[in-house]
């Protein structure tokens, strides 16, 4: 691995080592660039994944403070974790499920075809599908997407099989094992699914595509990657030409640096990211580094989520096998006869006893939770994610007194649900249940959202610099050398899994930025 | 363990399932299996009155009538932990159970069922929050508890659950080979 001297600015310097940052570090160094690659959390391998729920939670997950307000449940259920998000090298993708979707053609421009609906700050994007597909095509290839070049979908589990057979009773057409970045035959030097089941707990055969041992080790063999663990980026600092020129941060010892820097890429998911340019205020920039237009943190999309769980009379044992294992997708379409814009998919969900105990209905206790747990080898089980209305007032910001290790102020996360997410949600309520009522459902239970696992949309990309933050490559309006790689630069949400956009978008970047530099013009 | 640990810790004598069962759990979440079936429950910080009254408490809060006692232990056995470590905790816990046992003039671990819950979701709602945010850890996080559940857990160790069943549900038909392909 390369190391690169605190002073050499002709490093391009990525924040976060997630889907985003992980995956442009990875193609900014086959290109030649000198990457230091900042991660706050520490470097685990495969070996030290643990199949266990509580466990890998601490494990993985960013517990650092963090506040919450609004009227969404999680305010309540879970004040200290507005979102299930991880602080490790591969960052969430470690703990992600998965589920890799293109993006469809209109939700590119919801604005125009939605219309203006109340209370929601929708935009359309500066690019559209068009412009991505090639880089969709790229980033299948990279991920091993099942149903993509050739890669065959993987079997389906037990959880599936209910799905299945739910959805075909009720007329579903498009219903599979769906388009995962998991292996279901070896590729890429990596393994084949052995149904686990503990796809959230950091994947212990490396089936499952994740940035940890796959871009950044490749990274690592240019030469050209110089990866820095335990190292979190306080404050970006800037010249009197606008332009930034490194990163304060701060080291497993509390000790603090600074790594010049020829350019700067923020991927540190959408709480991190924005939290980041608001604490590099300066005399210069006084509401935030990039934050001309005012819209650095807020826009803060979560999906429309919710899951439906159901007991049957006869056994399931769905936590068999991979937790996300097929998708319903005829709901996705936008069709406003059913009560609300956008569309949402269906997709199988397992989480382990230990979970389902604290997720299932949070704080609930008594004889009708408790009939549920014991049925809970007797229980099949969905998640429902579909496209949430951007708000202006659902937002990150400072927070005026808490402060962090570092002794800078915490993030306060605020969401309000818009009245569009709750006829979705309700929406996908009842149709998650009809599913399994098809199949003998004993009883559905509509499970209120987790910690949110999708955080989008608080760094937004307009085409006008007024109304949000990056331009159609993640380049912030107000300073040209400093980018944004991760999923808060989504201008909207569509109604599919992140991921996948969000690394063809950190591909497309990286070719930018190679250009700009090639250019003179980084 | 220092000998003045070991005056300071009580014993919360109660007679559970098999003895066999009660060594498993001995291992799994440090019980004391006990002779003739019997276990105990050692306690650093509370007495065995409050010992026995959170675990009844834990019972009401997450009622499975199939799980035996010496699982409810477990969550005693946290709290007791906690209590040890935090003394505001401690005191908390001995306040809830005194505002229990002074609810009505009969000590709260003699009334009945129904009187018990009144009084638990009265004057001793905080008491029952507490328990509650512990148990929903405690009582479903030990391994021992899941497999009364059907859950099999950790399954790396075995190769995954690819030939342990994770596509054995036969009684629905099977799905399409192009909706679910078969394994690799
Ligand atoms: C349980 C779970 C299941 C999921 N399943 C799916 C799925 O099936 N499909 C899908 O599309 N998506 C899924 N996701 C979402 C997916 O994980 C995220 O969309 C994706 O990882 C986001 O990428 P990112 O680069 O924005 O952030 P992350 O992957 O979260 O990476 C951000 C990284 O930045 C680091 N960081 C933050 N701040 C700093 C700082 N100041 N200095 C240094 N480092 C910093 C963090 O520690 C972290 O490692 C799931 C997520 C979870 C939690
Ligand atoms: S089910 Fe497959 S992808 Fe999930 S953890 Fe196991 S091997 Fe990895």
């Amino acid at each position: 691995m390369a190391k690169f001297d605190n002073n050499d600015d002709s490093v391009v310097v990525v924040i976060g080592s997630g889907a985003g940052g992980g995956t442009l570090a990875n193609e900014l160094c086959q290109k030649g660039i000198k990457v230091v690659l900042l991660e706050a959390g520490k470097h685990h391998t495969i070996a030290d994944f643990i199949n266990d729920e509580w466990n890998a939670f601490g494990q993985l997950s960013w517990l650092d403070k963090r506040t919450t307000s609004g009227t969404w449940r999680v305010a309540k259920d879970f004040p200290g974790l507005p979102a299930w998000i991880c602080k490790a090298v591969g960052g969430s993708t470690t703990h992600w499920a998965g589920a890799s979707l293109r993006f469809q053609e209109h939700e590119f421009r919801v604005r125009t075809e939605y219309g203006d609906v109340e209370g929601a700050s929708l935009l359309d994007w500066p690019i559209g599908l068009a412009d991505l597909e090639p880089w969709y095509a790229k980033a299948e290839d990279k991920m091993g997407v099942t149903r993509t070049n050739g890669i065959p979908g993987l079997p389906g589990n037990n959880n599936f099989k209910v799905m299945w057979n739910g959805a075909k009773r009720l007329g579903y057409k498009e219903v599979h094992t769906g388009r995962m970045a998991i292996n279901s035959r070896p590729r890429d030097g990596r393994g084949a699914c052995q149904q686990l089941g503990f796809c959230f707990q950091g994947c212990k055969t490396g089936a499952k595509w994740s940035t940890l041992y796959t871009e950044i080790p490749k990274a690592e063999a240019t030469g050209n990657l110089d990866l820095r663990p335990e190292s979190q980026a306080l404050t970006v600092t800037h010249n009197d030409q606008r332009l930034v020129d490194g990163v304060v941060y701060a080291a497993a010892d509390g000790s603090q640096h600074r790594q010049a820097a020829r350019a700067v890429c923020v991927a540190g998911n959408s709480f991190e990211s924005p939290r980041l340019l608001l604490n590099s205020a300066s005399a210069k920039f006084p509401d935030g580094l990039a934050n001309s237009s005012g819209q650095v943190g807020r826009n803060y999309m979560r999906h429309m989520t919710g899951s439906v769980y159901a007991t049957f009379d006869k056994p399931v044992n769905m936590y068999r096998g991979t937790t996300m294992a097929g998708i319903i997708s005829d709901e996705s379409v936008n069709d406003p006869s059913r009560g609300f814009v956008g569309g949402y998919e269906m997709e199988t969900l397992s989480i382990g006893l230990p979970f389902m105990a604290a997720f299932l209905d949070p704080g609930a206790y008594g004889s009708l939770f408790t009939d549920a747990m014991d049925r809970y080898d007797h229980m099949a089980g969905m998640w429902l994610v579909g496209e949430d209305m951007p708000q202006e007032s659902n937002a990150v910001t400072l927070h005026p007194t808490e402060k962090d290790q570092h002794g800078l102020p915490v993030p306060n996360v605020h969401f309000d649900d818009h009245p569009n997410d709750i006829a979705m949600r309700s929406h996908a309520y009842r149709q998650g249940s009809a599913v399994y009522d098809a199949v003998g459902a004993i009883r559905n239970y509509e499970v209120p959202p987790y910690p949110s696992t999708h955080n989008l949309g608080t760094n937004r990309m307009s085409a006008d610099p007024t109304r949000g933050v990056v331009n159609q490559w993640g380049q912030a309006h107000d300073v040209k050398n400093l980018f944004v790689s991760d999923g808060s630069v989504f201008t909207t949400g569509a109604a599919e899994n992140p991921t996948l956009t969000i690394v063809a978008l950190a591909i497309r970047q990286a070719d930018y930025i190679a250009n700009e530099m090639n250019r003179q013009m980084l | 363990m220092t000998l003045e640990a070991m005056n300071r810790r009580r014993f919360l004598h109660l007679t559970g399932g098999a003895a066999a069962g009660a060594a498993m759990i001995a291992a799994g979440v440090g019980l004391t299996a006990a002779p003739r079936g019997a276990w105990a429950l050692s306690l650093e910080s509370l007495d065995a009155h409050q010992g026995a009254t959170l675990l009844k408490v834990a019972r009401h809060v997450f009622p499975h009538d199939t799980l035996d006692d010496v699982y409810y232990a477990g969550v005693v056995q946290s709290l007791d932990g906690k209590a040890a470590a935090d003394a505001d905790v401690a005191a908390a816990l001995a306040d809830g159970v005194k505002a229990l046992d002074t609810a009505t003039s009969v000590p709260w671990l003699d009334l009945s069922d129904g009187y018990q819950l009144r009084i638990l979701e009265g004057p001793g709602e905080t008491l029952l929050h507490t328990v509650k945010g512990d148990a929903v850890v405690s009582l479903y996080n030990n391994p021992l508890v899941w497999r009364h559940f059907g859950y099999e857990g950790p399954s790396a160790q075995h190769g995954g659950y690819m030939n342990r069943g994770f596509d054995d549900l036969n009684w629905l038909p099977d799905p399409d080979e192009q909706a679910s392909p078969p394994s690799a």
